[in-house]
């Protein structure tokens, strides 16, 4: 059956597993010659952990997950994308840890709560959602390109976020706080439960979107709006106030991903949280088969893609490529990725080809 | 990117004003720009507010100016090439991550006990640098159709993660010939100030300096007296009128894109004086203030429309805002970028009003 066949290879979920399958296959080799350890193998640990490397890339991809999501809209209704996400998660976990912390900081440390923790949480998500407002003001109400308008906040939530915390770490002590992003203790400090929070949080969202995007008119008309927003507009679709709704989302889901940050190392650090991960997010949409100039999108393929990234990023770090180093290899892959999705690739290509034919003086095929 | 052709701003032509000798000279003059007109404005109300403010540290004297040049050459050099980029249509996000780059490679071939590269072989190998980094950048954008911001935010990405490779250290300079290049300066016989001692305070301007504005004045000449010039405001403008009127916007676009690669080796090479030394995290954030500095200077987003001179003007506001910051003393570092962050969203957001209202005219 060469059609069925060729759908499936065709399809986006297909290009994003076999990006998996290579890395995947890269992390064996790797973890076979520098640890001598089997990659798939995972075991319980004495502390009550599910450990091995598997685990430690789920530990780590949520973040990446649910920021991926909100790319993914923003990248399928704007054909652009949001690079202030590494920033506004930096800025809300900031925010979210003086508002916990109110009066009750000193030495940058948070001894007890002022207010509740469900409160501080929301104090991320709406630093977020705020964040996400603003980006989206710009681009669907003022027409701005959607990444100039988001490199205001990539420099100006992080500079914010120096300034709130006044430029140092702020800690935060009592054990609750890091539930959501490590795994769940008893008060004797024991795990209750071997696999990390963050995983359940990122599952949680990740079937939200899809149930939202599955069921109301909202994923086919930001599709509608990346594929030609005038004629969505001529439809009957509001095109600005979908690609704004995009953006708050983005910024919702930067504000989630800002507290497993933050729970993760119970503290924030204004300077080095976050960095970089903006091309990690962007990088997860284009591995997942969505195409980064708009149109149709596929969350599972961005899930996957995520998830390629970490293990992409664990691999490398075992194999002894430190972190500052990182973006030149993720840089390297972005730049292979786009090349392949490029239009203009496959009729440079066959030019070439006919160019070679003839110059080897064989009959030019008409394809 | 350039899809939306007919909601481009055309241009700022007002047609009644357009008639006669004086009016031709008004139009030539006010035509493209009238932004590059408010931020001159802008530049001079700022800096005499802040001399009346800071009456006490000798705002208003060259010597203050200079400083400001002295401080940050790379931005009036870098500024002035993001600029030209913006009017082809583009951008450039990866200057600060390249800037970093070749900062690092200054620093560290040129170590005594490393490579001991001689200094001026260096520099050419730095500008030769540029131009291929600029190469391939502008290949995947003109050629394979790839949007700018995606090519060189991995470019950007792409050189943070190479100065990490070449060194994770912070290197200083110690090359002789290198040092004695930065120190180079010229010494001006008028508009000094008399300090607190009664001692007499000349202006003085480093070599650096004078080579960042001459480079921004080639630049300017390049854009608005050759042909070249012209076609890439062409691009901008609309690549298909471009293309129907013969020209070729890839090849264009690639230029552009070359160009921009070498200023900002070059201005990074100008940094390097001012500044001898490299490390990872060298001038962050750097982009930002280059596309602030340009878009203050009334370069519009959308392309075809900028002043390669507006970029200096945008420059020197920025950096009077940092002197301000630094001047009053008690202010978090955060704030510059704060400050820089919010100026371009305000200048944004007056280019989108400006250019739809035309839109709604027409």
């Amino acid at each position: 059956m060469p059609s069925a066949l060729s759908r499936v290879v065709k399809s986006r979920l297909f290009f994003a597993l076999v990006c998996l399958g290579l890395v995947l296959a890269l992390d064996v080799v790797v973890f076979a010659i520098t640890n001598q350890q089997n990659f798939f193998k995972i075991e319980l640990s004495p502390a009550n952990t599910l450990t091995g490397p598997l685990m430690q890339i789920l530990y780590w991809a949520p973040e990446l997950v649910i920021l991926a999501m909100g790319m993914t809209l923003v990248a399928s209704c704007s054909a652009g994308a949001d690079i202030s996400v590494g920033s506004v998660m930096v800025l809300s976990g900031a925010v979210g840890i003086k508002i916990l912390g109110g009066n009750n900081i000193e030495n940058f440390k948070v001894e007890e709560y002022a207010v509740p923790l469900v409160l501080a949480f929301g104090a991320f998500i709406a630093v977020g959602a705020l964040c996400g407002v603003w980006n989206g003001f710009l681009v669907a109400k003022l027409k701005v390109q959607p990444m100039v308008a988001t490199l205001i906040l990539f420099i100006g939530a992080r500079a914010a976020a120096k300034v709130v915390t006044g430029g140092t770490i702020l800690r935060v002590e009592p054990k609750s706080f890091r539930w959501l992003g490590n795994y769940i203790t008893d008060s004797e400090g024991n795990n209750i439960f071997p696999v990390p929070t963050q995983v359940f949080v990122a599952i949680v969202v990740v079937a939200a979107t899809a149930l939202v995007l599955r069921f109301t008119a909202l994923g086919t008309n930001i599709q509608s709006v990346g594929i030609n927003a005038k004629a969505s507009k001529i439809m009957g679709i509001r095109s600005d106030r979908t690609i704004w709704l995009a953006f708050v989302f983005c910024g919702v889901c930067a504000g989630i991903a800002g507290i497993i940050m933050t729970s993760k190392i119970s503290s924030i650090d204004s300077q080095w949280g976050a960095r970089m991960i903006e091309l990690d997010a962007i990088l997860a949409v284009a591995l997942g088969g969505n195409s980064l100039a708009g149109g149709k999108f596929s969350l599972a393929g961005s899930v996957v893609g995520a998830i390629t990234i970490q293990a992409l990023k664990t691999g490398l770090l075992t194999a002894g490529v430190r972190a500052e180093q990182m973006p030149f290899y993720q840089a390297i892959v972005v730049v292979i990725i786009v090349i392949i999705q490029s239009p203009e690739l496959r009729p440079m290509a066959s030019r070439t080809l006919a160019r070679m034919r003839k110059f080897s003086g064989k009959k030019v095929v008409k394809s | 990117m350039n899809s939306d052709s007919k909601n481009r701003p055309q241009d700022f032509r007002v047609a009644d004003l357009n008639k006669g000798f004086f009016g031709g000279v008004f139009a030539k003059f006010y035509g493209n720009n009238l932004l590059v007109l408010i931020t001159f404005a802008m530049l001079v109300l700022i800096y005499s507010a802040a001399s009346f403010i800071f009456r006490d540290q000798n705002f208003g004297s060259l010597n203050s100016i200079f400083s400001m040049l002295h401080s940050w050459p790379h931005l009036v050099v870098i500024a002035a090439g993001m600029t030209m980029v913006l009017i082809s249509g583009g951008i450039d996000i990866s200057v600060g991550g390249q800037c970093a780059m070749y900062c690092m490679m200054f620093a560290y071939f040129m170590q005594e006990d490393g490579w001991n590269v001689n200094s001026y072989v260096m520099i050419a190998v730095v500008l030769a640098t540029g131009l291929v980094f600029g190469f391939a950048q502008g290949v995947l954008v003109a050629y394979f159709k790839i949007q700018p911001f995606i090519v060189t935010l991995a470019g950007m990405f792409f050189a943070r993660g190479l100065t990490a490779i070449i060194s994770e250290k912070t290197i200083g300079i110690k090359n002789e010939d290198f040092l004695g290049l930065a120190a180079v300066k010229f010494t001006l016989p008028f508009g000094g100030y008399t300090d607190g001692g009664g001692v007499y305070q000349a202006p003085y301007i480093y070599l650096y300096a004078i080579l960042a504005l001459l480079g921004v004045v080639v630049l300017y000449i390049v854009m608005t007296w050759t042909g070249f010039g012209r076609s890439v405001y062409a691009v901008g403008g609309s690549e298909q009128s471009a293309m129907l009127m013969g020209l070729n916007p890839k090849r264009i676009v690639l230029q552009v894109f070359v160009i921009q690669g070498l200023m900002t080796a070059f201005g990074s090479f100008l940094f390097c004086l001012s500044l001898p030394g490299g490390a990872v995290e060298k001038a962050v954030a750097f982009e930002m203030n280059a596309i602030a500095a340009a878009v203050i200077g009334g370069a519009l987003l959308t392309g075809g429309v900028g002043n390669i001179l507006g970029s200096l003007a945008g420059t020197l506001i920025q950096l009077t805002i940092l002197k301000i910051i630094t001047s009053v003393g008690t202010l978090s570092s955060g704030w510059g970028p704060i400050s820089t962050a919010a100026m371009m969203a305000f200048f944004i957001a007056m280019q989108s009003v400006l250019t739809s209202g035309r839109r709604k005219r027409k």
